[in-house]
């Protein structure tokens, strides 16, 4: 079954004075459970509006969209967020992860929003962190880790809740190409997982380690295509 | 999201920005502090007040004989008398608003005793006279309706009389003083009411049966009342009322027609009371003043702070909402900032209009009154400013659009 399904997804801004901007024009979708797909297209087609509706984000001004068989496009924004705090992880360029606040606090914080118990924040965040291989990192604040350890705490956040999507946004956009091939290594064992993961990027280098890849153009899709994922595998 | 976390965020975010927000809870601090020092003075002000009249008596209105006028020259109230007996006894027995009416004349007069002699203002008056002024005997008695009526030789020392006829503290009673030459016994001493508001000595005073010093001191003016009745009123509140009451009721004895003048005047000590208390209400007014504006600059102060916080933070609110905030998640981490902001500057406050309060009835003289209900009253309306004043930034964090959170720089 797919995990989404969009069908004839429309997004239209509407800048005031009748300025009408259409960045998403009929899009339409189907990604199974387990596959890594990479969306890519030039500034302006709208993969990011895409990926902002994937993840329940933002509402399409028309169209469906279905998550793991349930219809998400008309929700309130309490229910988006609960959507969100579910069943979908956020990976972003930038990392966004909470200043001043330690690793395993940034990790916890989607637990806090689900309300679980201290305890069993403390045990599953300690469990992400294990899995992205920062048990030992726990403590230290953003400020003291470095750009690749900062997005693997991120990864650990979208993790930490159990999502069966993970939506990651340019992950590698600010590292270096060894890291990133390492954040890609991490990302693909997700996959491996049964995770699927959904990522944004105008680099080709990076899509080759998808299955899938999208191409977006003036807000529909133009290519997709299936190929052998490259392993990413980090030169020692 | 529970409660304590959300407290938690909020501390944190505030111990981050220590100065800013000990400079944000200032204006509260200081209209709390206002309010506190506010009452603690409003209320020694007039504890003090009271004090000093409840000495003199209890609701006491004093009732005086009207003046003469012989050759342009006024007498003054009491030189003539107009007050009678049965006037005593309708004011007494006709009044529901009056509890208690007593007869009081002075002279001043040599006391001596066996070794000392002591020149002092006796006061001749019948029992309720006691009852009027709330005096009551620490050692001994005082006289009744017997001695009144058999007009009986027996006189109540006031302390200070007491403490110069026979020295510091000692107990007068069953000794025998001379005034005018008569030998009195001394049945009682007088419980010390201290100084007058002018400095005078209550306890400077002896006290004898009215009929007694109509007798053998001052002579007496038949069915007149040399001096003046003292009245107690039923209470506090009718004190007016039988003040209205009485002036009717004397008016009507008297046939005096309406429009010409009393030929006796009231005087009303509540009235004096208040007039006295002016002065703090003043002082009080201006320190209400100071707290409300404070009270407000401090919520503007407050509201203006979260606005800038909420910029300050709208990426982390972005992914506090991608990562499954709702809207009410968020609008509790501002709110309660401000509730803390502004309950901790009205804790503060509290503290520094106690050590106010202190210094200033230390300064003044008067008893030191905290009012708990004040007190909680005030830090109450300090979290009402932070919610008030909180509020509008904090709906406006949870009203963010995730996306332009997330994106903004």
């Amino acid at each position: 079954m797919a995990i989404i399904r969009v069908q004839g997804l429309t997004k239209v801004y509407r800048l005031g004075e009748g300025v009408e901007v259409h960045a998403l024009r009929g899009v339409d979708l189907a990604i199974e459970a387990g596959e890594s797909v990479a969306i890519m297209g030039a500034s302006g087609s709208g993969k990011s509006t895409l990926m902002n509706i994937l993840g329940c984000l933002d509402r399409p001004t028309a169209g469906r969209y279905l998550l793991g068989g349930r219809e998400v496009s008309t929700l309130s924004r309490n229910d988006l967020a609960e959507v969100r705090n579910r069943a979908i992880g956020f990976v972003f360029q930038s990392f966004n992860l909470l200043a001043r606040t330690s690793a395993r606090e940034n990790v916890e914080l989607p637990l806090v929003y689900a309300g679980a118990g201290t305890r069993d924040r403390e045990r599953r965040a300690a469990e992400a962190l294990e899995r992205v291989g920062l048990a030992d990192r726990a403590g230290h604040e953003p400020s003291q880790l470095s750009g690749g350890q900062q997005q693997r705490v991120a990864i650990a956040r979208a993790l930490v809740t159990g999502p069966r999507l993970v939506l990651a946004d340019e992950p590698t956009g600010n590292l270096d190409s060894r890291t990133s091939v390492e954040i890609m290594a991490l990302l693909q064992r997700l996959g491996r997982e049964g995770i699927t993961v959904v990522l944004v990027t105008h680099e080709p280098d990076i899509a080759r380690y998808a299955s899938r890849v999208v191409v977006l153009r003036d807000g529909m899709v133009v290519s997709d295509v299936r190929q052998q994922a490259e392993r990413a595998e980090v030169a020692s | 999201m529970t409660p304590v976390l959300t407290l938690r965020v909020a501390l944190r975010a505030l111990v981050r920005n220590k100065l800013r927000a000990f400079l944000t809870t200032l204006g509260v601090m200081i209209g709390v502090g206002a309010v506190i020092a506010m009452v603690a003075i409003g209320e020694g002000a007039r504890s003090r007040v009271e004090e000093t009249f409840a000495a003199m008596g209890t609701n006491l209105l004093i009732v005086l004989s009207g003046s003469t006028t012989s050759g342009g020259v006024h007498g003054g109230f009491g030189s003539q008398p107009t007050l009678t007996w049965e006037d005593l006894e309708a004011i007494r027995n006709e009044l529901t608003t009056v509890r208690r009416a007593a007869a009081a004349s002075r002279a001043t007069v040599i006391v001596a005793g066996e070794e000392q002699n002591w020149t002092t203002s006796v006061t001749g008056a019948t029992p309720e006279y006691f009852d009027v002024r709330a005096w009551q005997a620490d050692r001994g008695t005082v006289y009744g309706d017997a001695e009144q009526e058999s007009g009986a030789k027996v006189v109540v020392l006031g302390k200070t009389v007491a403490d110069r006829l026979y020295g510091e503290g000692a107990d007068p009673v069953g000794r025998t003083v001379r005034i005018r030459n008569v030998p009195f016994t001394v049945i009682g001493r007088l419980a010390s009411k201290g100084q007058s508001p002018m400095g005078q000595d209550y306890d400077d005073t002896a006290v004898v049966p009215f009929s007694t010093f109509a007798s053998k001191l001052q002579g007496g003016l038949k069915q007149y009342v040399a001096g003046a009745i003292m009245v107690s009123a039923a209470s506090s509140a009718v004190t007016a009322k039988a003040q209205r009451d009485i002036e009717a009721l004397l008016r009507e004895r008297h046939r005096i027609e309406p429009g010409d003048d009393d030929d006796f005047s009231i005087r009303n000590l509540a009235e004096v009371a208040g007039a006295q208390q002016e002065g703090t209400r003043t002082l009080t007014a201006l320190l209400a003043a100071i707290a409300a504006v404070s009270l407000l600059v401090g919520g503007i102060g407050i509201m203006n702070i979260m606005l800038v916080s909420v910029t300050e933070r709208t990426r982390e609110i972005g992914v506090r909402m991608a990562v499954g905030a709702k809207p009410r998640h968020i609008l509790a981490q501002f709110l309660v900032e401000a509730l803390v902001l502004s309950l901790a500057g009205g804790l503060i406050g509290v503290g520094a209009g106690v050590l106010a309060a202190e210094r200033l009835a230390e300064a003044f003289r008067w008893p030191l009154l905290l009012r708990p209900d004040a007190m909680i009253a005030a830090v109450a309306f300090s979290a009402a400013v932070g919610v008030v004043f909180g509020l509008y930034p904090a709906v406006k964090a949870s009203r963010l659009d995730p996306i332009e959170a997330l994106r903004y720089e």
